[in-house]
């Protein structure tokens, strides 16, 4: 975020409608833009290769977007390297290229609190008890030091007497739990995780178990992709409802983000529709032409963010499959876009003969 | 050779015990090929697959005799013993036509075919084992063992300690690995690495053509690039359009005008495809300073015309409809980017002749074929600049 922007930051995450909104972030992003541009070749370069004229962006839609993949290709940076304080990588599968994603200090400190402005409007400003779904060893071990330990991090800040609830290896802490909520009863609790880390080593072994956290008053986060739990045949209101029948009387929220703009989230309401916080916008994209399709129509998922200042994360196309359900009337109540999200795009069986020992 | 047979399938055929080569072109072999060809043409599954079809028609007698003619064998020749082929994952038909160039040399065979189920595969091998199984085809039937094996087991060895000629397709990072593996002595290897691909047009011929020809010429240009997405090593990436400067900005408009209206309506382009080339153009972008704008109405055709043409262009590569375009006033300077990569020139309303003196006058190191608009797909027994019958046979010096 630039230092132009940031007393922003303090914005209600959700309070502004979209001729406001539209208006904000065409200014801070064509700031950026130009931010980016002078600072970083790779992406000056791909400006010019898309002959990008900023007369004539008119709309957020009308702004150059950078493929997410690039940052697996490039180290992709607008700022000097000495004032890189911390380098996140993309959890990837292995053998697969890892994105390089990397923050100076005013950007990190941007996503933290971008985050923490988010999360105070789900659950408050005062720091809640906090369990964390997973190990604490995801948060140690080098090994794991990717996104998911990032994550971990990042989200215990906004918790105070932070309890992992798996040890070592990934068995329920199931005695110190119970103390940890006999402790905390009658507070409200919130907790955190990876959805599949949750299904697998919370919900599965609980269930295996027959039993039940008796959780009163709990908000619990996750985050992470759907498509080992599609594979599995698992819907979000089956996985939700496991996930009451383990924890108790609980709200569940599952989050989107990436690694490559971290911070910015997006969350999903009461409603189960995602949505955009100020800081953030979604634009669905027709891969046909890349035109923007309307409310309803389906298509790439484009994510924006104001928050990328050391590196041209600002506008970045995915390969999610997603659409716009409503502006700024859901029934939650909370302003902005609202949208789902459909997993990723197919990866193509490719033709030709290019090297192919590898199946 | 003993084979560990839970690792192993054998699609067609079985092990190979007794090795012997029959000189190329035998009567068995073509006849062979002929009932083969008709057995498919006939298998209502087959039918489906045009890429089936094409390994049919490709085996039928009057084709082969074509070859054998053309061929022309003065020398006695027989074929070199066993030849082990590793065939690419991609192309599901290639295995077969690897099989009958090995055939018609006279070898015996071992085809490792990709571990990905192609039904082409099943259904080619289906067919090949109902011919192998008929009597007067038992002498072929001991020449054949189609293989299906994990690319990490020890099989790659074991064959390779045992052929007479090893084919490797699939590229540079496969024929490394491959070579990890040693050959006997007097085994020759014959390996496709990467290759790069151009074409040349002349814009006065392309804009004199009329509707027709208009269609043909983008049909054919399809054929040789979208078809296979555009990766086939023969796919050419660099559009060289020769003329002057007007004839060629009138040329590109009507032929991409045409290109375009055909890849609309013919083109399977899920979103994946979008997403890559796009991405494609990017890295391309940055990596190659001297690659101009992007030229595109939406995702269906991607080009982007250099102003220079730079030294390392067989790296300058697109996929499903990225095309890299140059104008050239004169064609010899050409000579700044062939090198031993290049391997297909296709042309449009340009004088092969004069294509010819050019590789032969400026004593290019690459360019294995010159061949019309269309064509730079068609696998035959010439191919990478190989002569697929006097590679895998060896001459008997009688005088």
């Amino acid at each position: 975020m630039l230092e132009k922007h940031l007393e922003y930051l303090s914005q209600d995450p959700y309070g502004m409608a979209r001729e406001a909104k539209q208006e904000y972030l065409r200014k801070c992003l064509q700031d950026l833009i130009i931010h980016h541009r002078d600072n970083c070749s790779e992406y000056a370069r791909v400006l010019e290769a898309l002959a990008y004229d900023d007369s004539s962006a008119k709309e957020l839609e009308d702004l150059p977007f950078l493929p997410v993949q690039l940052f697996k290709e490039f180290e992709l940076m607008s700022v000097p390297k000495s004032a890189v304080v911390k380098t996140m990588m993309s959890s990837g599968t292995s053998g697969q290229k890892r994105s390089k994603v990397f923050l100076d200090r005013p950007t990190a400190m941007a996503q933290s609190r971008c985050l923490s402005n988010i999360m105070a409007s789900f659950i408050g400003k005062k720091r809640l008890p906090m369990i964390i779904l997973d190990t604490e060893l995801a948060k140690k071990d080098p090994r794991m030091f990717s996104a998911r330990g990032a994550g971990i991090i990042g989200f215990s800040l906004f918790g105070r007497d932070v309890f992992f609830a798996l040890d070592d290896n990934m068995e329920i802490r199931w005695k110190d739990l119970q103390e940890y909520i006999e402790r905390h009863s009658g507070e409200r609790i919130v907790l955190f995780g990876y959805t599949y880390i949750i299904w697998q080593y919370i919900v599965k072994a609980m269930q295996n178990k027959k039993k039940n956290m008796g959780l009163t008053d709990g908000t619990l986060f996750h985050i992470g992709g759907w498509k080992k739990l599609q594979a599995e045949s698992v819907s979000a209101q089956t996985y939700n409802q496991a996930l009451k029948d383990v924890c108790g009387d609980i709200d569940i929220h599952n989050y989107y983000g990436m690694a490559e703009q971290l911070g910015s989230v997006f969350v999903e309401c009461e409603n189960g529709h995602m949505h955009c916080s100020v800081f953030s916008d979604v634009i669905i994209r027709d891969p046909k032409d890349f035109r923007a399709c309307g409310i309803g129509e389906e298509g790439l998922v484009e994510l924006i963010s104001v928050l990328p200042s050391s590196y041209p994360g600002h506008v970045l196309l995915t390969e999610d499959w997603g659409r716009i359900m409503g502006e700024d009337d859901c029934p939650c109540g909370r302003k902005g876009k609202y949208f789902e999200l459909q997993g990723r795009i197919k990866k193509a069986e490719i033709r030709g003969c290019s090297d192919t020992y590898g199946q | 050779m003993i084979l560990m047979a839970n690792e192993l399938t054998y699609l067609a055929g079985n092990v190979i015990h007794n090795v012997k080569p029959l000189p190329p072109f035998c009567d068995v072999v073509c006849r062979f090929l002929d009932v083969f060809s008709s057995e498919l043409l006939h298998d209502q599954s087959c039918k489906n697959y045009p890429d089936i079809t094409a390994v049919a028609f490709w085996a039928r007698k009057g084709n082969i005799n074509k070859w054998k003619e053309r061929t022309n064998l003065n020398e006695l020749r027989l074929g070199r013993g066993v030849a082990f082929h590793i065939t690419p994952s991609n192309i599901p038909v290639q295995f077969i036509f690897s099989y009958m160039f090995g055939l018609l040399a006279g070898n015996a065979n071992i085809v490792r075919v990709t571990s990905k189920e192609f039904s082409q595969i099943t259904l080619i091998c289906d067919v090949l084992n109902k011919v192998l199984n008929m009597d007067e085809f038992s002498v072929i039937r001991s020449m054949t063992c189609i293989v299906r094996y994990p690319r990490e087991s020890d099989y790659t060895k074991q064959f390779s300690e045992k052929c007479h000629v090893r084919l490797i397709w699939g590229g540079d990072e496969t024929i490394a690995q491959i070579r990890q593996c040693p050959l006997p002595p007097r085994a020759i290897e014959l390996v496709f690495p990467d290759r790069y691909s151009l074409a040349i047009l002349s814009a006065e011929i392309v804009a004199e053509v009329g509707t027709n020809e208009l269609c043909r010429l983008a049909q054919n240009f399809y054929n040789d690039t979208y078809l296979m997405d555009q990766n086939a090593c023969s796919s050419p990436q660099l559009i060289v359009w020769q003329g002057e400067k007007d004839a060629i900005v009138y040329a590109k408009r009507k032929f991409w005008d045409a290109i375009k209206r055909l890849v609309v309506d013919q083109y399977d382009f899920p979103a994946i495809k979008a997403t890559s080339k796009y991405l494609n153009f990017c890295v391309n972008a940055i990596k190659y300073p001297q690659t101009g704008q992007l030229v595109s109405s939406d995702n269906y055709l991607y080009r982007v015309q250099l102003e220079k043409l730079p030294v390392n262009c067989d790296e300058l590569r697109g996929q499903f409809g990225l095309f890299y375009e140059y104008d050239s006033r004169e064609l010899a300077e050409l000579s700044l980017i062939v090198n031993e990569k290049y391997q297909t020139l296709t042309y449009y309303g340009v004088d092969k002749e004069l294509l010819v003196k050019m590789v032969l006058h400026n004593q290019w190191l690459g360019i294995d074929r010159i061949v019309p608009m269309g064509r730079a797909l068609d696998m035959d027994l010439l191919w990478d600049g190989y002569d697929f019958i006097r590679e895998m046979s060896r001459i008997v010096d009688v005088r």
